[in-house]
């Protein structure tokens, strides 16, 4: 694992080495060894001792044994519903998060600081609360749910909600990462496009949407992986059926109610692997952005 | 950047026509509309759906208050914890440079990748009765999990990155002209950054702040694996929530909800407020003569 932390060393380091200026005498200031010194006890006293449990207790089973744990037919049929969900409530939330941005960056209309503001919520709701006004919501009593029950639209206490939970939570991580560099786009650009006779959709594609790429890219991998962690808004709409709709998150608290540590552990250990993978992907991501602002 | 009149020379190649701009605006705020206004009225409405009386008859009870009273320590002890580990991180690693920079920035991110979950199971693991310190701890008659302590440190690992995370990009924009300029006039170096520092990011620390209190109060998961559970001991008021909304007490449930409602949009605001004063003062700097800096 730490293998794969340092091969990502060099993408991340290279933009800070950039910006940094080695001519400057760098030890004027002074608090270096303090800080530094304070930043690294905390961090391992509290993240990296921790986490390190986690490898420690699962190298106590056997290959075999953590074979048998992480692919049991009721754990993959959770992360089946933990990747698919979280891929579509990602995808939901590029499309309309891209939307937001551009409506919020490029139009005015009548309120819109609210409504910027507002974005933001997911971020500051805590999610037992969000988990329980949307259950509320589309439950076949609910504001939602009473009309599209007739239809034949069941959305809680099934899979469909666990999306809806996801798209939820990720809200606000496209239009974060993508209102900034809408912003600092050129209107030049689109004026020369628009002056060679691009349609506005062809300027749109051809010019807008590949400068903000990497923004939009890092927006969607942050909506993803937050998603597949989720479990708060989560496990009240679900419906928490076994085989069904059953997050992988939930599948540990499950296992550690019956103190089934090892069982635990082990699903965490493929979780927080995947978490590394996502973080490593998005730090490439945000080396990728900084390198386009760099160049342009 | 540009001045108004570029931007109008520029409006008529770049926009679009009124009806796809009104089509774009109302589609991105039926989405706000859908997932975020609608579960906050729900909220409000099913906390009031038995009168006002009987909402403040919820969070009169005992047990209520006992979660609340939880939350607010839970929160007194992490953010600061926090906050002073977020100065310290990013004084080291925004004016210094020193090799496994990025490394350490990448770490600083990581409990944020983490699920919940993950995060309160690793505590158990440690600290647990089949943890690393299980037995001693049970020797000494101290308990951390399912108990205060271990909810504390579980908060503190969720919310570990906000405050340094916002203090790191802001502090190394500013660079260290001016700490070393202090420093060369004889300041020590607490004055350093009591005077030249602090003024400086004054108002991307209250901004760390206020979110890091925000999850601090509101975080679910991974206080749910390490707390227990226990009525009027262990329950914050997200988990509180929970308890309430599984034994069908609806009001009661969405009454302490809405408290944590209005703690989300209460930081919003301020988060708001932050941020137009932020703008504000950016312009100012802008709108200042071009020769002034170069005067003096």
């Amino acid at each position: 694992m730490s293998g794969a932390l340092s091969s990502a060393l060099p993408a991340s380091a290279a933009p800070s080495a950039r910006a940094g200026r080695p001519g400057v005498s760098r030890r004027v200031l002074p608090g270096f060894h303090l800080t530094l010194g304070f930043s690294l006890f905390y961090l391992c006293l509290i993240v990296l001792i921790p986490l390190s449990a986690l490898v420690f207790k699962t190298s106590a089973l056997s290959w075999e044994q953590f074979w048998a744990a992480v692919t049991a037919p009721r754990v993959m049929a959770s992360y089946r519903l933990t990747f698919g969900a979280s891929l579509i409530a990602a995808l939901v939330n590029l499309v309309f998060g891209l939307l937001v941005a551009w409506v919020l960056v490029r139009y005015k209309f009548p309120g819109k600081r609210i409504v910027d503001a507002l974005v933001d919520l997911p971020f500051a709701l805590p999610t037992a609360v969000a988990g329980i006004s949307l259950t509320a919501l589309l439950a076949g009593n609910g504001w939602v749910g009473q009309y599209l029950e007739p239809m034949g639209i069941k959305l809680a206490f099934t899979p469909a909600g666990v999306v809806i939970a996801l798209i939820f939570i990720g809200l606000p991580f496209v239009v974060r990462t993508v209102q900034p560099v809408l912003e600092d786009t050129e209107k030049e650009l689109e004026e020369a496009a628009t002056s060679l006779g691009a349609t506005r959709l062809q300027t749109f594609t051809k010019v807008i949407l590949p400068s903000i790429m990497p923004a939009l890219l890092t927006g969607f991998a942050m909506a993803f992986a937050r998603a597949i962690g989720e479990y708060g808004s989560v496990i009240f709409i679900a419906g928490n059926m076994p085989m069904i709709s059953e997050i992988t998150p939930l599948i540990i608290i499950g296992k550690l109610e019956q103190y089934d540590f090892a069982g635990a552990t082990a699903v965490a250990l493929v979780m927080l692997v995947i978490s590394f993978a996502m973080l490593l992907v998005i730090n490439a991501l945000q080396a990728w952005q900084r390198r386009r602002g760099a160049s342009a | 950047m540009s001045n108004s009149r570029t931007i109008r020379r520029a409006k008529a190649g770049t926009t679009e026509s009124a009806w796809v701009r009104f089509t774009l605006i109302g589609l991105a705020l039926a989405f706000m509309f859908l997932f975020l206004v609608l579960p906050l009225a729900a909220v409000a409405t099913e906390a009031l759906r038995k009168g006002a009386g009987a909402y403040l008859e919820a969070l009169k009870e005992p047990d209520a208050w006992s979660a609340i009273r939880l939350t607010l320590i839970t929160a007194a002890i992490a953010v600061p914890m926090n906050l002073v580990f977020g100065v310290a991180a990013a004084w080291a690693i925004a004016k210094f440079e020193f090799r496994g920079k990025a490394l350490l920035t990448t770490l600083v991110d990581l409990p944020f990748a983490v699920s919940p979950v993950v995060a309160g199971l690793i505590y158990v693991l440690v600290f647990g009765a089949q943890g690393w310190f299980g037995p001693w701890l049970a020797a000494h008659d101290i308990k951390i999990i399912f108990a205060v302590p271990g909810i504390v440190l579980a908060t503190i690992f969720v919310t570990f990155p906000f405050i340094a995370r916002e203090l790191i990009p802001l502090m190394q924009a500013q660079g260290t002209d001016e700490e070393q300029a202090a420093i060369v006039l004889g300041a020590t170096g607490w004055q350093t950054f009591r005077r030249v520092t602090l003024p400086n990011i004054k108002w991307g620390l209250l901004y760390g702040v206020i979110l890091c209190n925000a999850r601090a109060m509101g975080e679910f998961g991974a206080v749910s694996v390490v707390s227990g559970h226990i009525r009027g001991q262990t329950n914050t008021m997200p988990l509180h929530v929970e308890v309430l909304y599984n034994e069908y007490q609806s009001v009661a449930a969405f009454a302490v909800a809405s408290l944590l409602a209005i703690l989300a949009l209460v930081t919003l605001v301020i988060k708001s407020v932050i941020e137009w004063r932020h703008e504000r003062e950016m312009k100012a700097l802008a709108d200042l003569p071009p020769e002034r800096p170069v005067a003096s």
